[in-house]
This record gives structure tokens, sequence and C-alpha cells, in this order.
């Protein structure tokens, strides 16, 4: 089994990283990666696998984010547990958004915008409700090195967390793909008509895809809320947000398992490789967002995992 | 609160709605036609509102006078983005034209942010607190005078649509592409102008905005998320539908202002849009594009 092998390889590798490298700065980077990884492969599960695009998903990641602190700060909860509380508050409002849109036969373009509106609600209401800080957000007040807490004094510790999290993520994910529920999403993704007339009900299949969607990108945001040891309804809730969490699978490719990884992986390399240029000017790495996204409409329209297939299949075909 | 209050409310709502509805019926014109959501038509209102507040501040031109000259070139524009960007996807998979207007959108705002800075820009014009009394209640002139011109460039491209030639080209591709094409339009062009009359609404809603509303890379945003709401409320693609849900949402905002302090009255807005969407997603007045 050499790609196995490969695999553990790989594997290995990311684990021995914060051991051979001391850079606070290389962990921090690697460590954002495997995050926009996490919540994009949670954005996938719907948007890729069950083909529903939703433009709102920084909803589930802001209630996540929030869910964890506030049971924090208000009521002394560690976010470990929190962090589950978010995911299922994120579930809850995932079945009630999605039951509303599904219910009504809202697809493409309707159903993107019905999720950014839901989204925009929570971030007025967040901004206005003095109970969940307002429009100045949550600080989650730091203990020192208190594992119990997810607060580490050393970054490592994230590191290691957040790869935990995607291992056992993609691991899920594979998962599901070879999974009737799996082939049932791809199946309405590629014909809703032809996937209910073969006895599939699509109501509930993108039900099922929508909660577990949530519940990822709500885990993401909770992890999130820990790393920075803040969240406000912008960050949490904002528009731009959610296209932070659709843009790395997009352009990985939408769809496919490793779609997710290695959208986080280019842009992230992208991201470092014009650092010092962003850096002087704030705005710039989300104008090169927006070309980027542009040429992958046209050029990879079906995301880089798109592009690798298709040479596969020119290779086998030429061979 | 008294019925002063509320009237003069009422008014700004109006008022308001009008500048809503013109950006609205650029959105819809292009959806109609191309069936393209440009979730980049709030960048494209930005764009406008900055070259009128320079336009203001360097050559001291009055912002309803540089109409004359943003809005061919806002036409020029939107005519050579359709060309460049969104022709290339109007045959592939919805989501993909999504994303490219989402990309296009991104890329214009965040530009602005490197060029211009996030600060907030205000344009005072010597006319800026000058009201008009009407009955009880006292309009702002700015105000007044973008409504006016909103109902005035509707009422315009309401008769160009039913009464020139290219009108009735640009109903006919929307009605039916290929059909159109068949008939000897074309369709291309078509795209391209409709694209340009769109941008150039929504020009022309930005500039009228300047002297009342601040200027801002992200300002688009806030009125386009409203224009969203009211052409989905009044049915996308549908002109008079516009008109009436900018109006309609105009009122509601205003209003609601009233009753909940801050952005808090946006959620009113939200809540109508999403209600709208799951129990007439074809809209108040649309029926064709469910």
């Amino acid at each position: 089994m050499p790609r196995t092998a490969a695999w553990l390889a790989l594997l290995a590798a990311a684990a021995m990283v914060p051991l051979v490298i001391r850079s606070e700065y290389v962990i921090g980077t690697l460590t954002l990666m495997y995050f926009f990884a996490f919540v994009g492969q949670g954005w996938n599960i719907l948007g890729g696998y069950a083909g529903q695009f939703s433009f709102g998903h920084a909803l589930f990641f802001g209630i996540g984010a929030y869910t964890s602190s506030l049971c924090f700060l208000k009521l002394g909860l560690t976010p470990w547990v929190g962090m589950w509380l978010g995911a299922a508050v994120a579930v809850g409002v995932g079945l009630v958004t999605g039951h509303l849109s599904f219910r009504y036969g809202l697809r493409g373009a309707y159903f993107a915008l019905v999720m950014l509106a839901f989204a925009e609600i929570f971030r007025v209401a967040a901004t206005n409700w003095d109970f969940v800080g307002g429009s100045f957000g949550i600080l989650v007040p730091l203990q020192g090195h208190a594992p119990r807490l997810f607060q580490f004094g050393d970054k490592r510790y994230f590191y290691y967390v957040i790869l935990a999290m995607l291992l056992a993520l993609t691991w899920a994910v594979a998962r599901l793909e070879r999974s009737r529920l799996g082939y049932q999403m791809i199946a309405i993704r590629e014909n809703e008509a032809a996937a209910d007339a073969l006895g599939i009900n699509p109501y509930r299949v993108k039900l099922a895809a929508m909660a577990l969607s949530a519940a990822v990108t709500a885990l993401g945001g909770a992890f999130y809320a820990q790393y920075f040891s803040y969240i406000d309804p912008a960050i949490g809730f904002g528009p731009a947000n959610s296209i932070e969490i659709l843009l790395r699978p997009i352009i990985g490719g939408a769809g496919t398992l490793w779609g997710p990884l290695l959208g986080a992986l280019l842009l992230g390399l992208l991201g470092e490789g014009t650092r010092g240029l962003v850096k002087s000017y704030a705005g710039l790495h989300l104008m090169l967002y927006g070309v980027i996204l542009m040429g992958a409409v046209v050029f990879l329209p079906r995301g880089v995992m798109g592009a690798l297939r298709s040479l596969g299949v020119g290779a086998a075909e030429r061979a | 609160m008294t019925a002063e209050v509320v009237l003069s409310s009422l008014a700004n709502g109006i008022m308001l709605g009008g500048l809503y509805a013109l950006v609205a019926l650029g959105l819809t014109l292009i959806f109609g036609v191309m069936k393209v959501i440009n979730f980049a038509h709030g960048s494209l209102m930005m764009l406008a509102m900055y070259a009128t507040f320079w336009l203001a501040t360097t050559a001291g031109l009055d912002p309803y006078l540089s109409l004359l000259l943003t809005l061919p070139a806002a036409f020029a524009f939107g005519y050579a983005i359709q060309r460049a960007v969104i022709a290339p996807v109007l045959r592939a998979p919805e989501h993909n034209q999504l994303l490219m207007t989402l990309g296009l959108a991104l890329f214009l705002d965040n530009l602005a942010l490197v060029v211009f800075t996030a600060d907030p820009r205000t344009l005072l014009v010597a006319y800026s607190q000058t009201t008009v009394p009407l009955g009880p209640v006292r309009l702002n002139l700015p105000r007044l005078l973008a409504f006016g011109g909103a109902l005035l460039i509707s009422g315009l491209l309401w008769l160009f649509l039913k009464t020139t030639d290219l009108g009735r080209a640009l109903r006919a591709s929307s009605e039916e592409r290929d059909g159109a094409a068949l008939c000897g339009i074309p369709v291309g062009r078509v795209h391209a102008m409709a694209f340009g009359i769109g941008t150039a609404c929504v020009a022309a809603a930005g500039g009228m905005a300047v002297p009342f509303f601040y200027v801002s890379p992200e300002v688009g945003n806030t009125f386009v998320i409203t224009a969203f709401v009211v052409v989905v409320l009044g049915g996308l693609g549908s002109f008079p539908g516009a008109l009436v849900g900018g109006l309609l949402v105009g009122v509601v905002e205003s209003l609601g202002g009233l009753i909940f302090h801050g952005s808090l009255a946006q959620i009113g807005i939200f809540a109508l849009f999403v209600a709208v969407l799951l129990v007439r997603p074809a809209g108040l007045l649309g029926a064709r594009h469910a």
C-alpha cells in the first residue's frame, strides 16, 4: 500500500513540525491553514457534496464561536464542552433555516441569498445585544496555561488540536463520501429531479447535509474564538467571513475530499508569498482573492482537484 | 411620538425608497436579461460615489451636475465589465456565475480600500441642510432631488424599454435568448448594454446619494443587500416590482427606525426578505422566474 504509506509519512511530518521548527510564525501559519481547511470542509459537505451553495456559513461559525465563549464567560463552562453545545445550537439553527429553505424548494441563488440574510440577521442582532457584548464582541478571559479550559501557554498546543480536528474530520468525510447518505447527497447535486424519482427524499438528505455542515463549521468557529481569545459580530457573522469559508473549498475543488485542504494550502502559500505587499496595504489580500476567484471560475470551473482529475483522465486515455 | 414625526419619517422612507428602487432596477434589469445576480452591484455604486465625491472636491462639480459625466462613464464601464467578466460565464452553472460577480465585488471593494483607505468621507454641499416645506413636514432638499431624479430615470428607462427598438431587443433577449438571436438580435451586445444600463442606474443612485450619505469602500454593500431584498420582494426581473419593492422597503426601514433604534431596524428588512423568499419566492408582483 504505497498510498497509505505516503499518507502516513505526510501525517508524521505534520505531527513532527512543531518539534523541529520553533518559529511561532510558521506554526501560526500552519495552524490557520488547517483551520481554514477545517471550516472549508464543513462548507464542502453542504455546498460541495450536496450542491447547496451557501453564502452565509458565517452564521454557523459565529454561533460556534459565540456559544463556546459565552458559556465560558457567563457559566464558567469549559470550551471543550461549549464547542459541542455550539455545534448543537448550530445544528438547531441549521435545521430551522434548512427546513424553511428546502421546504419551499429554494435553490441556487435564492438559497445562497437567504443564507446570507440569515447570517446578517444574526450579525445585526449580536451587534445590538449587550448581553453578548454588542458591537465590541467578547474577549475570552485568559487564565494562563489552562488546557482544561482550551487555553494554552504555548501556541503549539493549538496546532495539535486543530491538526487532530482536521484529521478526524477528513476521516469522517471520507467515510461520508462512501456512505449511503454521501451518495444520496451527490445524486441530489447532480440531478435533484432524477434523485427524487429514484426514491431519495431530497428534503431530508439536504437537511442532513445542512446539520453536518453546520456542526463542523461551528466547531471551527469555537476553535477560532479560543485561538484568538476574541470574537465580534463582524468577524463571527459578517459576509466577509462567509466568503473566507467558501473560498478555499471552491478553489481546491468543491465536492471533493481533498479540495478544501488543497485550497487552504494554495491560498495559505499565496498569502505568505505576498505577505510583504499585503502588510503595507490593507485589503490587498482580499483584492487578490477576488482575482483568484474570478480566474478559478473561468480556468478551473471544478477547482484544482477537478483540473487534476481531468489531467489524470487525459493521461489515462492517451496511455 | 407625534403625528408629525411619523409623517416626516414616512416621507423620508419614501424618498429613500426611490433610491432603493433605482438600485434595484439596475439589479433586476441585469437579472432579467442575463439571469445573473450581480453581487458586484454595490461595488459599482460605491465606485460611482467616489467618482462623484472626487469630482466635487477637486473640480468643484455639483453632485447632480456630475451625473452628466458619471452616467456615460458608468455605462461604458458596465459594458466593458460584461464583455470581460460576465460574458465568459453566461452559459456556466449558476453557482459559477455567482462566484464570478462575488469575485468582482471582492476585487473592486478592496481596490477602493487600498486606494481610498477605509475612512468614511462626507461631502457637504451648500444645500445639504436646506429643507422644503410640504404640508406639516419639511423635506431635506438633497433627498428630495435624489427621489425626483430616481423617478425621472426610472420613467426614462421605462419609456426606453417600451418604445425604442433597442429596448424591445432587450426585452426580447430577456424572454428568449436563443429565439432573439435567431431573429437577428445581436444578443451578446444587448447583454453588454443591459449591464451598462444597470450599472448606470446604480451609479445614478450612488451619485445622487452623495450629498446626504457618507462614502466608504463598503458603502455599496449596505445599499445592495437592501436592493437584494427589494428585487426579491418585487420579483427578480420585474420592473414595476423593483419600484414598488423599493418604496415599500424604504418605508419599512424608516418607520422601523422609529420603533427600534440604531441598526436593529435592519432586522425588520431581513425578516421581511426571508418571509418573502419563503412564501412567495417569485416576489409580490413577479411570477415568471420562481
